[in-house]
């Protein structure tokens, strides 16, 4: 079952520069491996990763067959209003996955 | 003693055989080494990862594991089967209830009149009290049960066994311990006590100690028991593995964990 891990800090200072920290639950089956009668396992990946400040994209990322399972990625963002950072991910297979942290920026 | 020096050899033209042996031997073995790492010698697998995985352990949120404690939480909450019963019906509040229970596992079953692990009561509960199927070893549901009863002992030291039943089961994990095994004809011991901090190929030798299961481990992508650790290193000796839940695990991962007894439980651990 997916579900989206986030860290970010509660408060921060406007101008700060803040790190993010995501961690999701996912196979990451990379699609080269095969059972042991044969069959390719179809690839199952993250695909893509957007995180959203206040409605404005400030990171965004491209993953790969050669990512681990349960991808974690971390970024670093500048504060300059309180509100919310939207978190998505979309993948194989229809995989689609959000999450929502607000942040107080003072 | 060195426990890879060959038996003394003296008959006739296999002495320089033997003895070259011996020296091709020693030069695996290193020096030879006291039975038991001494107390204060003994070092976590965790003092060798790397910085990127320590901090993958040290916080829970970039730390994989935490999606199997969360499972495990709602599992505890969850009413099972027939009984129409949940491990909080019985136990409460886990956090409370089951801090240190996994320091003192594997512990005495009367029923099985001998040592069962944390899986294995994990299983008896469900099929004595909750009346439900026991879960098969690895299952995710039964990793995160016991991972989430694992979770609440962190920080605290590996119990030392104080029940005198447990006394010929520790032997005989000892035994199985120090006993060569599979083709490569190598015991645990001679890589885990003797050999310790060198490496085997490229890997990093480490003394093998069990406080921080189930571990996620990266190599295995996902979360694993310390049975399927042992099942992994008998591979690698290509001897033939133990079953799931039998008697030699068992009395291995108890000897395990009096060889590691005051060693602090880190569960959920990372390792590679």
């Amino acid at each position: 079952m997916a579900r989206p891990l986030i860290n970010v800090p509660v408060k921060v200072k406007r101008g700060e520069t803040f790190e993010i920290k995501t961690l999701i639950s996912h196979v990451m089956e990379p699609g080269y491996r095969f059972t042991t009668t044969g069959a390719r396992l179809p690839r199952d990946i993250v695909t893509s990763f957007w995180c959203l400040y206040n409605g404005v994209e400030v990171f965004r990322a491209d993953l790969s067959p050669a990512i681990a399972a349960n991808p974690f990625v971390t970024f670093f963002t500048v504060a300059t209003e309180s509100g919310t950072l939207e978190f998505k991910w979309t993948g194989d297979n229809g995989f689609s996955e959000t999450a929502v942290a607000t942040i107080a920026v003072e | 003693m060195n426990r890879l020096a060959p038996s003394p050899h003296t008959s006739g033209r296999h002495v320089i055989a033997a003895a070259m042996m011996a020296l091709v031997l020693l030069a695996v073995a290193g020096s030879a080494r006291s039975d038991d790492i001494p107390l204060d010698q003994r070092r976590s697998g965790y003092a060798d990862l790397g910085r990127d995985s320590k901090a993958m352990q040290d916080d829970d949120t970039a730390n994989p594991a935490t999606f199997w404690v969360l499972d495990g939480e709602v599992l505890w909450n969850q009413k099972a089967s027939a009984a129409d019963r949940s491990c909080a019906d019985c136990h409460g509040d886990a956090t409370v209830s089951m801090k240190g229970v996994a320091a003192r596992y594997p512990a005495f079953s009367p029923a099985h009149n001998g040592p069962i692990d944390l899986e294995q009561r994990i299983n008896l509960c469900r099929t004595e009290h909750q009346q439900a199927a026991p879960l098969p070893f690895e299952n995710h549901d039964l990793l995160a049960l016991t991972v989430y009863v694992g979770r609440q002992s962190r920080g605290m030291p590996i119990a030392e066994a104080s029940d005198e039943r447990l006394r010929p089961f520790i032997s005989r994990g000892r035994d199985l311990f120090t006993r060569r095994q599979g083709q490569i004809n190598l015991s645990c011991a001679q890589c885990h006590d003797d050999n310790w901090g060198k490496r085997v190929a490229g890997a990093l030798l480490p003394q093998g100690h069990p406080n921080g299961y189930p571990i996620y481990r990266l190599e295995w992508q996902g979360l694993g028991s310390l049975q399927r650790r042992l099942r992994n290193c008998l591979f690698g000796l290509r001897a033939e593995l133990y079953a799931f839940g039998s008697s030699e695990l068992v009395a291995l991962e108890l000897f395990l964990m009096q060889r590691a007894r005051g060693m602090t439980i880190e569960t959920p651990a990372v390792r590679p």
